[in-house]
């Protein structure tokens, strides 16, 4: 063990002198509280350490010890369902209501282990050795760690024991034995390694129509959720976490608030994943900085997520990570690179702001894990520009990593017009990709339907400059129709309130029913206008009402239902139709 | 009591508010100090930075007048600490904690760290309690709830100082009675009239005996100004999760604090960030705000209304957007309305309570509150967007939809905005489903046909 002793302190920041050896990014211990730190510099007998907690008291002379390992964290089976710090400890299980610096004391719950390798096997970097069931009888894969390789030399029996304590043991081709436990450490900032990458071919089900429908993701894909403070950021992450189709939900609720990780603590065990009909919580692993507590650490979070999320990817499973928000990461890095006297960039921020977003982001990918299973992790990653300018550097530099970029608009918000994802500012680039999914899931007309309503948002904005110097009724009847039916996309089908019990998600089958519901609309109200019906006379029909709240009043269960509406609306369209054209004829012949 | 080190001479160098010191003995990182100059005044600081040879004390208040030789520094060995016990109600405060207002001193029961430490998020309750605080666009658009911190972005000259009066004179529960908060009002950098003004308005609606007041005057240094929330925050937390009782936090005015900030900063020799603030401001403020909450456990809360004058009226100013970062929704006046004789003059399109869901609907108010207020937004939006239609090709260029919806703008201002009186939520309700009978049935998507049949056709 290497010690040092401090030098000099300000903030988060101390120097120390030394005459051991120390490496940079090495995790070190400082003083009697043991306070986590990180080498982040060498310069002769001199180290520059970031520390993750309150300094207050530290004083010269104190001692800081290394632990010859890169800042790692401990990732097991027991993370699923849990709430940790921005370095991975428990929040739970503290006696203080308040955070107090100091290592935290480990976790050390018992976990049911079963064996799947016997003495004598030979186990590759990676390789699957047995499994844990949890309560609601998931099953999650202990790996061997991605560094480690070996014979079996023992393999304990079934039964309890606690995620760090070893229950086999491997002897390396040099001879070496090593102990591996059902959980292991991991350096945060490397990524773990994986025999392959592949492209993302099927889209990551958010459960959100404007994001499936119109923008959507690519699992294994990475997308960015730029938004002004009160645009929904946090509501439109919360809801992805609870609606989208993946086996684990990373959350990372970094430098925000306390009463939004409470919120979703609470809120999760409560609600079922729909696909499991388990409670969400045991699908989630809760990751919380917020925005008091200690800024270093707020900046180390982000790496702390994507490596869980990586841990799970290993075990073959598709793995969504939600980061709220990365501005306050960058903003972290951006404090700590004032304080060692770093050069500022553009807007404050440190130069290398950019690679260290494209390190973040390149973590997102399918993947053919080592044990030859295929697992994917799609971060979607929240920012909040300041006064909602999307020019600044953190939201531009992003934009040229993602694939899909939810823009999130103020003027929306405040109708209260959710999720208030801009359909003109936004973008998905791998949307002609997905076309092949959807038609094996129902819908082949979802090119063309998603070309349609894009065109149609797009006219309605155009003409609305037109009809705010004109006036709308100077408009053409043409154009008009255009504004109603773009309204009418936007209202019964873009428009998903979060907290309604039946539409904050809704499954494929459903979006594919209302999309072709309202293409249909759309057809027959231009027939009935071509036939001289006025648009008075539409919005007057009983199915126009029906049809703006289809989303409130239809659920997953009743989804025949569309087809009735789809019934009534034809029928009224139709008969409005016949008697326009009756008068037509009427006329003609008088 | 820790015992107390008196350093004499040892000054090397002054520059703005930082003396520099030579180390002749143990300190810890951000320890209270107490430095003494020629004039005999006593004034606050801290340790900011350390090594072998020397230190750096951070004087919180102004060094004029301090000289190299002559200074006395006085160590307490812990950081900056607030004294606390019964008796704080009714009482009041410098902005560094001192009784001033001629009473005796509190009986301290223990020391508090005027810092604070973060709550844990796993302790954090769900705030979830609506308190009914007598003005409609706030009860019925932007629900506040207890352990929620919901800031009151003004400009210079509109009444955020009679709202913030009056909300705290009625908050309640719903159904209960008016005092059930303890208030802790903080005064940052506020000229004396104002602070008379609370103090007055206080005393006349009964409201100051339950009361602790912390004032920090326009007169006051800057630098303490840092300090002002700080121990009333403190205070707060103590009356909260010490005495369980529930708090109201009146923080007036941010803007001053964040000024203060960015003087002492500059003065560091700091790089500046937006607009010359510190780019540690976020964080700085999150220090404040965070410390509203509810604690699992805890029969107390923690209530904060900060309020702040948007510089210029400009919400994308960095003092408005970071505070909308981190705080749970926003409050805006708007000076057009003002204008035009509405009180309280609140533009509810701006404002958001994000907390609103957790503390509103069946188990908390009512069934149809949230749908009601999602329609009235809706409506307001889509009259402010025909107004704009309206300035420019006229009354006339409308459609007779669109009439209807210029009408209900001007409605809802003059009636639902407007008050001449505290309402209880059903009143405002009331006036709600009321103003919705003027639109046609097919307009209203956020409402059921329940909820037209039951309350606006009827």
């Amino acid at each position: 063990m290497s010690e040092a002793r401090i030098r000099w302190i300000s903030g988060p920041v101390l120097r120390a002198t030394t005459d051991g050896r120390f490496a940079l990014r090495e995790a070190v211990e400082v003083g009697p509280q043991r306070l986590l730190g990180e080498v982040v510099s060498l310069d002769g007998e001199e180290v520059i350490i970031q520390v993750y907690e309150d300094t207050t008291g530290l004083k010269p002379g104190v001692v800081i010890v290394g632990t010859g390992q890169p800042l790692a964290i401990r990732v097991g089976p027991g993370l699923l369902g849990n709430m940790f710090d921005g370095l991975l400890r428990p929040l739970a299980g503290s006696s203080s209501a308040f955070v107090t610096p100091g290592v935290a004391p480990a976790r050390t719950g018992m976990l049911p282990f079963r064996p799947k390798v016997a003495k004598g096997d030979r186990l590759a970097r990676g390789a699957i050795f047995g499994e844990v069931e949890g309560a609601g009888g998931r099953v999650q894969r202990c790996l061997v760690p991605p560094d480690r390789e070996g014979e079996v030399v023992t393999v304990a029996p079934a039964g309890s024991y606690a995620e760090d304590a070893a229950v086999l043991a491997l002897r390396d081709d040099a001879g070496a034995t090593h102990e591996v436990a059902m959980s292991h450490l991991w350096a945060v900032r490397v990524p773990r390694p994986v025999r392959l990458r592949r492209p993302g071919a099927k889209p990551l089900v958010t459960s959100q129509r404007i994001l499936d429908c119109l923008f959507p993701v690519a699992q294994g894909g990475k997308a960015a959720i730029p938004g002004g403070f009160g645009t929904g950021k946090t509501v439109l992450l919360e809801a992805l976490a609870k609606g989208c189709d993946a086996d684990v939900i990373v959350y990372l609720g970094c430098g925000e608030r306390g009463n939004e990780m409470a919120g979703v603590l609470e809120e999760f065990p409560e609600l079922t994943d729909p696909r499991s009909g388990r409670p969400l919580m045991e699908r989630t692993v809760i990751i919380a900085n917020t925005s008091n507590m200690p800024v270093a650490a707020r900046e180390a979070s982000i790496y702390s997520a994507v490596t869980v999320a990586e841990y799970f990817r290993d075990q073959g499973q598709h793995v969504a990570l939600m980061a709220d928000s990365t501005s306050r990461w960058a903003e972290a890095l951006r404090e700590v690179s004032g304080r060692f006297g770093e050069l500022p960039g553009e807007g404050g921020y440190p130069a290398y702001l950019s690679s260290r977003l494209a390190d973040f982001y390149e973590r997102a990918a399918v993947v053919e894990t080592l044990a030859g299973a295929t697992g994917s992790v799609t971060v979607m990653g929240a920012i909040s520009p300041p006064s909602g300018d999307f020019s600044e550097p953190v939201t531009s530099h992003t934009k040229r990593y993602v694939k899909a970029f939810w823009a999130l608009d103020v003027r929306r918000a405040q109708a209260r017009f959710y999720p208030a994802v801009n359909p003109l500012l936004s973008y998905a680039e791998d949307a002609h990709v997905f076309a092949e999914w959807w038609a094996a899931n129902g819908n082949p007309e979802w090119v063309a339907l998603r070309r349609k309503f894009l065109t149609l948002l797009d006219d309605q904005a155009r003409l609305e400059r037109m009809a705010r110097i004109i006036g709308k009724d100077a408009l053409p009847l043409r154009q008009q129709l255009t504004l109603f039916c773009a309204e009418l996309v936007n209202e019964a089908f873009l428009r998903q309130s979060a907290l309604s019990p039946i539409d904050r998600a809704a499954s494929p089958a459903r979006q594919s029913a209302m999309m072709r519901l309202i293409g249909r609309y759309t057809e027959l109200a231009e027939s009935a206008v071509n036939a001289g019906a006025r648009l008075e006379d539409l919005a007057a029909l009983p199915s126009y009402r029906q049809v703006l709240r289809m989303g409130e009043e239809i659920g997953e269960e009743d989804l025949e239902k569309f087809g009735a509406l789809a019934a009534a609306v034809e029928r009224e369209i139709g008969a409005l139709v016949q008697e326009k054209e009756k008068r037509n004829a009427a006329t003609t012949a008088g | 009591m820790q015992p107390r080190l008196l350093v004499e001479g040892a000054a090397r160098k002054l520059d703005g508010p930082l003396l520099f010191l030579r180390r002749t003995l143990e300190v810890g990182l951000n320890d209270a100090v107490e430095v003494r100059g020629r004039d005999g005044r006593a004034r606050l600081g801290r340790v900011a930075a350390l090594d072998e040879e020397s230190m750096t004390i951070e004087v919180l208040e102004n060094t004029s007048g301090l000289g190299l030789a002559e200074s006395v520094v006085r160590f307490f060995g812990e950081p900056l600490n607030f004294p606390l016990g019964p008796g704080i109600l009714g009482r009041v405060f410098n902005g560094v904690g001192q009784v001033v207002d001629g009473g005796p001193p509190i009986a301290a029961r223990e020391n508090y760290r005027i810092e604070g430490m973060p709550i844990n998020p796993f302790a954090r309750a769900t705030p979830r309690d609506f308190i009914e605080t007598g003005v409609t666009a706030i009860d019925l658009m932007n629900s506040l709830v207890r352990g929620q911190k919901l800031p009151i972005f003004s400009g210079g000259g509109l009444p955020h100082d009679r709202i913030a009066v009056e909300i705290a004179g009625h908050a309640r529960l719903r159904k209960g009675k008016g005092g059930d908060f303890a208030i802790v009002f903080a005064g940052i950098g506020v000229p004396f009239d104002t602070a008379e003004f609370f103090r007055a308005s206080l005393e006349k609606s009964g409201a100051l005996e339950r009361t602790a007041l912390f004032l920090n005057l326009a007169s006051d240094s800057s630098t303490q100004r840092l300090l002002t929330p700080r121990f009333a925050l403190t205070a707060a937390e103590y009356l909260a999760f010490v005495e369980g009782k529930h708090v109201l936090v009146i923080l007036t005015d941010l803007t001053n604090y964040c000024e203060a900030l960015r003087e002492v900063s500059s003065s560091k020799g700091e790089i500046p960030s937006r607009k010359g603030f510190p780019g540690y401001m976020y964080s700085d403020l999150a220090t404040l705000y965070e410390r509203a909450g509810c604690i699992k456990g805890y029969p107390g809360t923690l209530t904060q209304l900060p309020i702040l004058t948007m510089p210029a009226d400009d919400i994308g100013h960095p003092i408005p957007d970071l505070t909308g970062y981190i705080t749970e929704g926003q409050i805006v006046l708007s000076r057009d309305l003002d204008r035009r004789g509405v009180y309280p003059p609140i533009n509810v399109l701006p404002c958001l309570s994000r907390l609103m869901k957790d503390g509103t609907g069946g188990k908390y108010t009512d069934p149809d509150h949230p749908a009601l207020s999602s329609q009235l937004y809706a409506a307001y939006a889509r009259a402010a967007q025909t107004r704009v239609l309206a300035s420019v090709v006229g009354e006339e260029g409308l459609s007779a939809a669109d009439r209807k919806y210029l009408a209900f703008g001007g409605e809802f201002e003059g009636t639902l905005v407007n008050q001449t009186s505290a309402r209880s939520l059903d009143e405002s309700m009331a006036v709600g489903w009321d103003l919705l009978k003027a639109l046609p049935k097919t307009e209203l998507t956020r409402l059921s046909d329940r909820q037209i049949a039951e309350h606006v056709e009827k």
